[in-house]
């Protein structure tokens, strides 16, 4: 555990040092910016603009950590042979991975909570812009907490980005890595059609085939719930859970099989 | 028991993209290294040194034979807690300094607080690193990184060192410091197993050596007992030298072959028979200035070329005689 704690804090350093939580600057400044022409522009107008454009970046700032880092992670300690240092100390091949997956799981955190706050942040802002007669016809508050669940999902998500990342860059180039993990998330997100695939073909192998995938790939599409929370719609805290829940299962076994590649490879 | 033993171990690597070949980086090594001694792991480039390294540190894994370190196969995390490893041309993380590096290696041993800080200033001094030790690793040269090397090997006070040409990259001040650094680890009882492929790195050094070459172990065994190794005659330089004492010298047999080497000044060829000190104070009685001795012997590019004539080329496993 030690271990895996060491490996994590030096990833989380790298990280940093690298330059990575400028992109929390960026977020804010896009935020910023669009509330002020916002603010320009409307009078009367609801708020959510602002709120789909500040979950929308958060979710693809933190998919650029994961998949930018993610496929790295591993990759460069191997190319850069960084690794014979450190795996000629008291240090599992295992813990190596969960150690690199968890420093990569911190710095999205800390990237996901602030970028949270700012958001919450500027949408208070605004909230003080705008007359109690139009406030009251919004329909939820411009700080509506219910906006944490789809962050919540959001996290994991990434989570589950990192997590193929992270398996990939086990035995893959980071280029490839790159490809196979935002093509999975591609996939990911139109898995429902998959699902419903077998009402459109007539091919029985086509449609068995179709419904495995929906089964076997992850299912991104699950983790959106943006659209309902920014329209105030019902998000049942069970569905939220069942999903992290799903998540978790994901990773872990992804986690399992990188370990499993991994423990087994040679180091050229 | 022995400090590092192998049995048969072997490694091939497949190379070649469309019809993968199998290649012999190292082809049955056994090999043992007693407790507390400086062992001299020698051969020319691409003689499987590395590799053999590797595998003891289980960055590889063997295609068959065992390795085993104080007793335990290769990779048990106790082991790895009694050891220490420099790999070769070292390289860290751009983004440490070589005291975070050391403290983040020293976290992995459990060492912590003040313990660890004085740890890490006394190996950093050791090997010579000294305000730059606050610089980021991205800005370091060769030699330095090699010297981080060295300290971040030695963080836990190991039982046996692995050093793969701990020299290299070093001026020849760093290496005399790195040869009495390996010294001191002896003393302590330290086990020194190190790879060169300079001979005379390991005659300063150890007293017993392998020698790979071809991925093969060619000879084993004390330096001074290997045949190979001894010395044939003595060369000495001299200054003062007159013609007619020269002549002298050679008629006498004394002297086999002389290269003038400017006015009155020679390098000397003496059989193994002569004993150099007996010849260097008479000469200096009459007034002559010596300048230089050292043993002429085969070195180890003449020894391989002579062991093996062209085998290294050919490693395949279809084509060499196992
Ligand atoms: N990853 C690899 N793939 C193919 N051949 C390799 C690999 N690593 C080393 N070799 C070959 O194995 C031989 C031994 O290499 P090495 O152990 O590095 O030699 P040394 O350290 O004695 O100079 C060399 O001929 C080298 O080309
Ligand atoms: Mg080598």
């Amino acid at each position: 555990m030690r271990t895996i704690r060491h490996v994590a804090v030096n990833v989380f350093k790298e990280c940093v040092r690298d330059k990575v939580l400028y992109n929390l600057v960026a977020f804010a400044s896009l935020l910023i910016a669009v509330s002020y022409l916002l603010g320009q522009l409307t009078a009367g107008q609801d708020v959510k603009i602002v709120k789909d454009l500040g979950l929308a970046a958060i979710a693809i700032f933190g998919l650029l950590i994961s998949v930018f880092i993610g496929i790295g992670l591993v990759w460069k300690e191997v190319e850069r042979r960084s690794i014979y240092g450190l795996l000629s100390k008291p240090i599992r091949r295992s813990e190596f991975i969960i150690g690199k997956y968890a420093g990569l799981a911190l710095t999205l955190f800390v990237n996901v909570a602030v970028m949270t706050v700012v958001f919450y942040a500027v949408l208070a802002y605004l909230n003080t812009q705008f007359p109690e007669v139009v406030r009251t016809a919004w329909p939820a508050p411009a700080t509506d907490p219910g906006m944490l669940r789809a962050i919540v999902l959001i996290f994991v998500e990434l989570l589950l980005v990192t997590a193929i990342a992270l398996f990939f860059s086990t035995f893959s180039s980071p280029f490839l890595s790159a490809a196979l993990t935002c093509g999975l998330w591609v996939i990911g997100h139109f898995n429902a059609d998959l699902r419903n695939f077998e009402a459109v073909v007539e091919s029985r192998p086509a449609a068995l085939l179709a419904r495995g995938l929906y089964y076997i790939l992850p299912n991104f599409a699950a983790f959106d719930i943006k659209n309902q929370v920014v329209h105030a719609l019902p998000v049942p805290a069970g569905y939220v859970v069942t999903t992290a829940l799903y998540g978790c299962v994901y990773i872990a076994l992804l986690i399992t099989g990188a370990v499993a590649i991994f423990s087994r490879r040679d180091f050229k | 028991m022995d400090a590092i033993s192998t049995e048969s171990l072997t490694k091939h690597y497949h190379v070649g993209f469309w019809r993968p070949r199998p290649y012999l980086a190292l082809d049955g090594l056994s090999l043992s290294v007693r407790q507390g001694e400086v062992f001299g792991f020698l051969g020319p480039n691409g003689a499987g040194k590395t590799t053999t390294l590797k595998l003891l540190m289980q960055l590889i894994y063997p295609t068959s034979g065992r390795a085993e370190i104080l007793g335990k196969p290769v990779g048990d995390v106790g082991v790895k807690r009694r050891i220490g490893y420099l790999p070769e041309n070292p390289y860290f993380y751009d983004h440490l300094t070589a005291e975070e590096l050391l403290e983040y290696f020293a976290g992995l041993f459990g060492y912590s607080g003040q313990d660890r800080r004085r740890r890490i200033e006394m190996l950093l001094d050791e090997v010579g690193i000294g305000p730059e030790r606050r610089l980021q690793l991205r800005k370091f040269s060769k030699g330095m990184l090699q010297r981080v090397g060295i300290a971040q090997s030695l963080i836990n006070d190991p039982e046996v060192v692995f050093f793969d040409e701990p020299m290299s990259g070093l001026d020849p001040l760093g290496r005399r410091e790195i040869r009495h650094l390996i010294l001191k680890l002896r003393d302590r009882g330290c086990t020194v197993f190190f790879s060169s492929h300079v001979l005379s790195d390991a005659e300063t050094l150890c007293s017993r050596v392998a020698v790979l070459a071809g991925g093969r172990l060619v000879a084993a065994g004390d330096l001074s007992e290997l045949l190979a190794f001894q010395v044939r005659g003595w060369e000495i330089v001299v200054v003062g030298l007159t013609d007619s004492d020269l002549e002298k010298l050679k008629t006498d047999g004394v002297v086999t072959h002389a290269i003038p080497l400017g006015p009155q000044r020679f390098a000397l060829d003496l059989p193994l028979t002569v004993e150099p000190a007996r010849l260097a104070t008479s000469l200096t009685a009459q007034g002559v200035q010596l300048v230089s001795i050292n043993p002429v012997r085969e070195t180890l590019e003449d020894f391989f070329v002579r062991q093996i004539g062209t085998a290294p080329k050919d490693r395949g496993l279809g084509t060499v005689a196992r």
